[in-house]
């Protein structure tokens, strides 16, 4: 039986009206300001860095990434904290928050699907953090210029440019985990420190625990099997396929992100950068993973929407 | 006759084992107001979100203006407008902008959207604060604003979920006349309340709702002769004068006398018998004080129903 009707309608008022009050609203700025001044304070560590040690790399432009001077963490690092932390609190209250302002239902008794309303809020979230990260790169990119007057080469700007479109998929990831919760749970406190607890476990607390799991499992005379196994727990985090992607693509002489093994290593020559398509070739898997994980969570959160009572 | 505009032949929901709506049927005829009153929790809002196809149904069919809710859900509700039970507006965007958005989802096109807006504001009394944050609003601006956005819409049939519910006497008035003129321009009207007396003198027609089923359906003046027995209630007080309660009995009409006072009566008739009564008690002897007749109050009607089924269980 199909449905009468396109599932879009509406979808663009619902992106445009979520787009208007995330812009406009108190939390996007204290957001937008939390992200702009560590990101800057990381930058100004890096370059102090980058000066005082980095003598000739071809690849200068993206040391601005990733090189950390103490006390502060790199950019990267910066970001892979900082992106979960936006893109939850931009989702959490996205569906409990219209539950509780009964809006819900009124909205929902307009011509529109619910896929409009769900998608809409999704899609604005997504552009709210993509409008910040671009400009944010834009910063980096234009703060280098200045204050390393050395111009960009063209692969070095292909990289970066691949690194914003991950870093925004790895948003995606984050914002759609907060929206399955903001279903889920009818309070958006509940759902803000589920999502958090959630995120804390995935980024400190699963690493860590990964090579524990895979010990008690596999016996220690296996040790490509445990090394293996070990770090395919550990890619269930979005936050280690996030590092690995940044260390394929930011690093270019990064050659494989599992163990490396002899055969691989025949031919090589240790520490010559891999050229551009080969570095994304090694990213690949954890690209489409964080892509294939924000589409799983927002199918979910779908799902459940989609059987949700809109009754207060 | 025109088809009627909502027709529900028996609609079921159930959640797990427990039935909140059981088996309702009825239908709801082009220009007149339907309510379906009861007490909380007997199913009222339920019945209404299977009706806007925002819930699943269990079982049964339903008819809006001849489409299907849960096949055609965009086409019911372009032609339908809703006011839920304390409906909730974004309360950091202005009255207007409120509708703003309403009216870009329902499609209304840009160039009609400002003209549409102020006409409904003004329909509903609240051309004034249109340009204030909803935050600021009362409860009973925020229903008249959730009437506005039905004025809009333009809709053919108004389905209004406890539309008084928590307003002062005053504002709730003024909100059932908005409901009347909304009928006087055409538009056929389902609201819901479990406030009976104050929804009696808007509705045409009632079913009257008891733990998911419809237990009584009609104009309240059927209900009263089919419940109460007699469709009018006339009390007569009065002094002196002798054997009235068998003399006021006697008169041709009279179904019953009750005397709840010494000098009080109230009888039971089919049909207005004040001035039967008058006499009756005047050629008696007495001095009249008081005479009135009463409408059937839902209430009345509603509780006198339940004590009728207890007894006859408990008869059986």
């Amino acid at each position: 039986m199909r449905r009468e009707g396109s599932p879009w309608q509406g979808l663009g008022v619902v992106t445009l009206k979520e787009l208007s009050d995330h812009l406009s609203s108190a939390r996007m700025r204290v957001l937008e300001w939390l992200v702009v001044l560590t990101a800057l304070a990381a930058v100004y560590g890096a370059i102090q860095q980058i000066r005082d040690v980095t003598a000739e790399d071809p690849f200068l432009f993206l040391r601005l990434f990733t090189t950390a001077r103490e006390p502060l963490p790199s950019f990267v690092a910066f970001l892979g904290f900082l992106v979960p932390l936006m893109a939850i609190g931009l989702g959490f209250d996205a569906v409990n928050g219209e539950h509780n302002r009964r809006t819900l239902s009124r909205i929902l008794s307009q011509p529109i699907y619910r896929d409009a309303l769900l998608f809409g809020k999704f899609l604005a979230g997504l552009s709210v953090i993509a409008i910040s990260l671009v400009c944010l790169w834009l910063l980096v990119i234009g703060l280098g210029l200045i204050m390393l007057g050395v111009p960009p080469g063209g692969e070095e700007m292909a990289r970066a440019l691949i690194f914003l479109a991950v870093t925004i998929a790895y948003a995606g990831v984050w914002l759609a985990l907060a929206m399955l919760f903001s279903v889920i749970f009818r309070s958006a406190a509940t759902a803000a420190l589920v999502t958090l607890g959630l995120w804390l476990f995935l980024s400190v607390i699963w690493p860590a625990l990964a090579p524990a799991i895979a010990e008690a499992f596999v016996s220690p005379e296996h040790q490509a099997t445990l090394v293996t196994t070990a770090q395919m727990l550990a890619r269930l985090s979005p936050s280690t396929l996030f590092g690995e992607c940044v260390l394929a693509l930011l690093d270019p002489t990064t050659r494989t992100l599992g163990p490396v093994y002899l055969s691989q290593l025949q031919g090589a020559v240790m520490g010559a950068p891999l050229p551009l398509w080969d570095s994304i070739m090694v990213a690949w898997p954890q690209i489409v993973g964080m892509v294939a994980a924000s589409i799983l969570l927002f199918v979910g959160g779908y799902v459940a929407f989609q059987r949700q009572e809109v009754r207060a | 006759m025109s088809e009627p505009v909502v027709e529900a032949k028996g609609l079921t929901k159930r959640y797990g084992a427990a039935l909140a709506v059981n088996d309702v049927t009825f239908t709801v005829d082009a220009g007149e107001i339907f309510g379906l009153l009861g007490p909380n929790g007997a199913g009222k809002t339920t019945t209404i979100l299977m009706l806007l196809g925002l819930s699943d149904i269990s079982a049964g069919q339903v008819r809006l203006l001849g489409h299907d809710p849960m096949r055609e859900p965009l086409a019911v509700k372009r032609r339908v407008g809703y006011l839920p039970d304390s409906v909730g507006f974004y309360d950091y965007l202005t009255a207007a902008d409120n509708l703003h958005y309403t009216a870009r989802l329902m499609g209304i096109a840009a160039e009609t959207r400002g003209e549409k807006i102020a006409a409904a504001l003004s329909r509903v009394g609240l051309s004034e604060v249109a340009n204030k944050k909803v935050a600021t609003f009362s409860h009973g601006m925020r229903q008249r604003l959730g009437l506005a956005e039905i004025v809009m819409k333009d809709a053919r049939v108004a389905i209004l979920d406890e539309p008084t519910n928590g307003l002062d006497p005053q504002a709730s008035v003024e909100l059932l006349e908005l409901i009347r003129s909304l009928k006087a321009s055409g538009v056929s009207i389902l609201l819901s309340s479990h406030l009976l007396d104050r929804v009696q003198s808007v509705c045409d027609r009632v079913a009257l709702f008891n733990a998911g089923r419809i237990v009584l359906m009609g104009t309240v003046g059927e209900l009263g002769r089919q419940v109460l027995g007699g469709g009018f209630a006339v009390e007569v007080e009065a002094d002196g004068g002798t054997d009235l309660a068998k003399r006021l009995l006697a008169l041709p009409g009279v179904r019953g006398v009750g005397e709840p006072a010494p000098g009080r009566f109230r009888m039971t008739c089919d049909r207005d018998l004040r001035a039967e009564a008058a006499g009756a008690v005047v050629t008696a002897g007495g001095r009249l004080k008081q005479l009135s007749l009463d409408q059937p109050s839902l209430e009345t009607i509603y509780t006198r129903y339940f004590q009728n089924a207890r007894e006859a269980r408990h008869a059986a």
